[in-house]
């Protein structure tokens, strides 16, 4: 069965151009304010969501992720209240995929399989768990893909060609290829490095590849867009977000129309990606 | 928890997946996959060669200062039989005492560090790196990294680095660069993120030398191997001295290394009681303390599933502890499975009462122990009133307490 997300690619595919994903933080730096920037980003270009939901102990996550989880928890953000926010952004958005990334605890606690059902019941597409490799399938990968749900998969440089297959078994929707060893919010490495391992991961799978770690402007976005399916933008959002709030905690500006230009800009570039692979 | 089948041995443990029961396993991001994956192979290939077991055993006899002793704790004995009989008994179990607070650099933390670093050296790792709490383990990390030529980098919480500042100094003595991580409280679990972070994003070159029994498939099962000297050793020492097993085994549980290295050689030993000491704080009511097995429930953290203090969303908690090295939120899977089956009874001990029994060591017996192992201690205590004379108890003096001067010195007003 297509899912939105399936249907999402083949979609782009038509259009030809790659797709552009985005990450924000569920509830940075508050509930209401978290879910404008949500209703925002279809508007400014981004293509797919990546709903970050906050832990205490984010082991992948650079320092702006962390800050920007530790800032939604003070508020209160839980596993529950970013279920509910997809919900309402479902309310008025019936096609754009929703991809819920973050840790396995909380999940674990709140129960896999009312979990799973809240989740489809909240216009949920997929999710991204950053402690769950395919040795730990059974925990939640499997359940998901009967509850219609996609799994995706991170592949990262240290994924050689004897492992890749592992990887992707019981990968659906796309694949996330990470484009370094490291964590959230490091530099972008050398692009021709990029290209050749998109090349290598679609050697084994037909899925749709994207691409993120390090992407933080619409020129990266264009380069990176015309060697992949997709291009995931994450701390540069994140951190649009914090340049918002003063230390007490006060806005500066409003978080929402920060994001926006960002997105925006990110998005004129993966639009400029088709022209730069048809050049 | 849920009931556990009680199993014909309790030293079979993990399976092929990492697994005691329902705990361990390899929770990790797919970056550290493929590494822990090369770690399992290095290790067992490392088990089947004699050389470099005959390797581990020369450093642990001439370099570390192995076996340790077991010592006949006279002067605490005598305490407890004069407690017991201002309680109108005539009870005080014999208390002796695994003395691994006479091994190199004064603590347990060495056997594991000993066999680590010779699996970096086979891998072909070039550089260490290590979380600490206490400093014990940073210690003993930043001595096998200059035994080896190796350089080291030590995760350490910002809280932690000041309260246990003798060893933050040794370590940059030794040539470590100690790296103060200031998310969180600033304690073991932070500084635990940050060596997981430093590992993902240093694949090539890095070994993670991990502090105790805790962390991703094969991290529990090879520093419990590693730690299980600790028991090997008792077991054949109180039989030499005694002529029997002990009536009672105890330990401090941090993340359960000098735990299960006393515990796990004794496990199918029936009549051997078995307690773990986790550390109360200020007592279970409230957040103050790191009792995860008393307390919490079980999650996923640190790249296995087991016990956690945690709260009703899954955020994970702090904790605290008088004891650096106890102050974590979690402990190593196979106590967790231990616990569940039932083989093993985990108890808490509070500051207030640790601190007591680290002063009446250090009056009674001459010895000053560290502020972990002073957990283990004040329960010996507690029981061994209630118990017959011809009774034995081993109790692991898991390191020594110089380390731990400042803080008590702080906490009884004293000058310093
Ligand atoms: C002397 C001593 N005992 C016990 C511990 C607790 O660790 P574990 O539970 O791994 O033995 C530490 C940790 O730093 C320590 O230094």
């Amino acid at each position: 069965m297509a899912t939105r997300i399936d249907r999402k690619f083949a979609a782009l595919k038509a259009e030809g151009r790659p797709a552009l994903v985005t990450y924000f933080m569920g509830g940075d730096p508050d509930f209401d304010t978290s879910f404008k920037i949500m209703k925002g980003l279809p508007g400014s270009g981004s293509d797919i969501i990546e709903l970050g939901v906050p832990f205490s102990d984010p082991m992948a996550d650079g320092p702006a992720i962390q800050a920007a989880g530790l800032r939604a928890l003070k508020k209160g953000m839980s596993l529950t209240r970013t279920l509910e926010m997809a919900a309402r952004f479902r309310e008025t958005d019936e096609t754009t995929p929703i991809v819920l990334m973050g840790y396995y605890n909380p999940i674990y606690i709140y129960g896999v399989e009312r979990f799973l059902k809240d989740a489809v019941r909240s216009g949920i597409d997929g999710l991204i768990v950053v402690d769950l490799p395919p040795e730990m399938d059974e925990e939640l990968c499997i359940p998901a893909i009967k509850a219609g749900i996609n799994f995706i998969r991170l592949a990262t440089p240290t994924t050689d060609d004897k492992r890749l297959p592992k990887v992707l078994q019981n990968t659906s929707g796309f694949v996330y290829y990470v484009s370094m060893n490291g964590i959230t919010g490091s530099a972008l490495p050398d692009t021709s490095r990029v290209a050749a391992a998109v090349e290598r991961i679609k050697k084994h799978t037909d899925l749709p590849v994207v691409v993120g770690f390090g992407v933080k402007t619409a020129e990266q976005a264009k380069v990176i867009g015309s060697a992949a399916d997709g291009v995931v933008v994450g701390t540069a959002i994140v951190n649009a977000v914090a340049n918002t709030i003063n230390p007490d905690g006060s806005l500066v500006a409003d978080p929402a129309e920060a994001v926006a230009t960002m997105v925006q800009g990110l998005s004129s570039g993966v639009r400029a990606s088709r022209l730069a692979a048809a050049e | 928890m849920n009931t556990v089948v009680e199993p014909n041995s309790f030293k079979t443990g993990p399976d092929e997946e990492g697994m005691f029961g329902i705990f361990g396993g390899r929770f990790v991001a797919e970056t550290l996959m493929p590494l822990i994956l090369e770690l399992q192979q290095a290790y067992d290939d490392a088990k089947n060669d004699p050389s470099f077991k005959a390797e581990l055993q020369a450093l642990s006899t001439h370099y570390a200062g192995r076996p340790s002793k077991l010592y006949y704790a006279e002067g605490l004995t005598r305490h407890v039989r004069q407690l017991a009989r201002e309680q109108g008994l005539d009870g005080g179990a014999k208390i002796y005492f695994k003395r691994e607070d006479l091994n190199h650099t004064g603590s347990h933390k060495i056997n594991n560090c000993l066999g680590q670093i010779l699996l970096a050296k086979r891998m072909g790792k070039t550089r260490i790196i290590a979380e600490t709490g206490a400093g014990q383990h940073g210690v003993a990390s930043a001595t096998v990294s200059a035994r080896f030529g190796l350089p080291c980098v030590v995760y350490m919480g910002a809280t932690d680095v000041e309260r246990q500042k003798p060893n933050v100094f040794r370590m940059k003595l030794l040539g470590a660069e100690v790296k103060p991580v200031s998310s969180g409280h600033g304690t073991l679990k932070d500084a635990m993120n940050e060596a997981l972070r430093d590992w993902v994003s240093n694949v090539e070159d890095t070994y993670y030398l991990i502090g105790t029994a805790a962390g991703p498939h094969p991290y529990p099962e090879l520093v419990r191997d590693f730690q299980s000297v600790i028991g090997t050793e008792a077991r054949e020492q109180i039989l030499e001295r005694e002529g029997r097993l002990p009536d009672t085994i105890i330990a401090a549980v941090g993340g359960g290394s000098n735990a299960i290295g006393l515990f796990h050689p004794f496990l199918d030993d029936k009549n051997v009681e078995i307690i773990g000491i986790e550390a109360g704080g200020r007592g279970l009511d409230g957040d103050e303390h790191c009792a995860s097995m008393s307390a919490g429930r079980p999650g996923v953290l640190h790249g296995n599933r087991t016990y956690l203090l945690q709260n009703k969303d899954g955020q994970i908690l702090d904790g605290h502890s008088v004891s650096a090295g106890l102050d974590y939120p979690g402990v190593g899977p196979e106590h967790s499975w231990l616990r569940d089956t039932g083989r093993v009874s985990y108890v808490p001990i509070l500051d207030d009462e640790a601190l007591d029994a680290f002063q009446l060591t250090t009056r009674t017996e001459g010895i000053i122990p560290a502020l972990e192992s002073a957990h283990a201690i004040a329960y010996a205590v507690k029981i061994a009133p209630k118990m017959a004379q011809d009774k034995i108890m081993i109790v692991n003096l898991s390191g020594r307490g110089d380390k731990d001067v400042h803080t008590v010195g702080q906490l009884l007003g004293m000058d310093i």
